[in-house]
């Protein structure tokens, strides 16, 4: 799948700038995406490495063992594979916690662990399961409580009432986010 | 309000987690360190699918794909010729969506109807292409099955609803 989207994207992209007359553009293009992904893990690292110390405390003093037992009554009516003590509650837990809450970097090394301890158990190292797929469902869907960015930068640009969206994005992150899941209900449902 | 609960959350999330290792007599720095270690495989794993991503991505960008398609959409369905481009990269660049939105409060303001949509469009969906490819990436899964699908499923009724909820608030 990834492959083929891959291989869709560079063909169609070069052959789209020649023929649009881009030759001159497509060798700065090439070489500033080394760049800017190199940008891009710069920016990633450290914050990653950040929240990857914190949450070990958390791991190692109880308190990501404590959260799950508190919300795997919601997590395992969505992860109906995962055992009430599987190690990956806690950590999807805290990934949907700090999304919810705009936090995305602190989001994001929770799923990573998260993802890493769901691929333990997976017997097929190189397939998703079920639960990766219903996990990256709800990243995917954007739930948050406060879209943080967006504030800001209505702010930035003078807006009489930046939070004023709130409201409306959450009524439609919150659908998408149960439509979504219910899809992917249904997929998981058919194997 | 909003920005003071924004503003807080992390360092009182740092303090909470530290004072509650701190209580439970944790190892607390040593844990951090042992922690904070694990982010250099994750980064050996990121960044060969973060460059292959990025020069996908921006080539196609380039090619003038989305202006066709959203001058073919624009055919058919009416919709602010400014969202078009904004709902079809949402899912696929972070940033071009990010400076889409921008020139769109700098052409119409944030507060006009087009710049609550787009808000609204921008704050709840999520860049698809870019966790998928980040979470399968660092733990190694090739064959993602349904995964992409259901994520763009999700992302299309996030701008239909976000859509509709503008128009019945403000309009």
């Amino acid at each position: 799948m990834v492959n083929k989207i891959w291989i869709f994207f560079i063909i169609f992209g070069i052959i789209g700038c020649v023929i649009t007359g881009k030759i001159d553009s497509l060798n700065a293009i090439i070489l500033n995406s080394t760049k800017e992904s190199l940008e891009m893990v710069a920016k990633i690292f450290p914050v990653m490495a950040l929240w990857l110390g914190i949450m070990n405390i958390a791991s190692i003093s109880g308190l990501l063992a404590k959260l799950s037992l508190k919300i795997s009554p919601v997590l395992s009516f969505l992860f109906p594979e995962l055992k009430k003590d599987d190690p990956a509650l806690g950590l999807i837990a805290s990934n949907i916690i700090a999304n919810l809450f705009g936090l995305g970097n602190a989001a994001t090394p929770f799923g990573i662990k998260a993802m890493q301890a769901l691929q333990e158990k997976n017997p097929e190292k190189d397939t998703a399961t079920r639960s990766m797929i219903t996990f990256l469902v709800i990243n995917t869907s954007g739930l948050t409580i406060i879209p943080t960015t967006i504030i800001a930068l209505r702010m930035f640009h003078g807006s009489k009432n930046p939070t004023e969206i709130v409201l409306a994005c959450l009524i439609s992150t919150m659908l998408s986010t149960f439509i979504g899941l219910a899809i992917d209900r249904l997929y998981g449902r058919k194997k | 309000m909003i920005d003071i609960i924004s503003s807080l959350a992390i360092p009182l999330l740092v303090l909470f987690v530290v004072f509650y290792g701190f209580i439970k007599k944790t190892d607390v720095y040593t844990s951090f360190i042992d922690g904070s270690k694990e982010s250099f495989p994750m980064i050996y794993n990121l960044f060969p699918t973060l460059l292959a991503m990025m020069l996908g991505i921006n080539l196609l960008l380039e090619s003038g794909i989305f202006d066709l398609i959203s001058s073919t959409i624009k055919k058919f369905v009416d919709v602010p010729s400014e969202i078009i481009p904004l709902a079809l990269l949402r899912p696929i660049s972070g940033s071009s969506a990010l400076a889409i939105l921008n020139n769109i409060y700098i052409n119409n303001g944030p507060d006009s109807l087009i710049g609550k949509l787009a808000s609204v469009i921008q704050g709840s969906t999520e860049t698809t292409f870019y966790i998928l490819s980040l979470y399968f990436s660092i733990i190694g899964v090739k064959k993602i099955k349904y995964a992409l699908k259901v994520g763009l499923l999700a992302d299309a009724i996030g701008i239909i609803v976000s859509f509709i909820l503008v128009n019945l608030l403000w309009n």
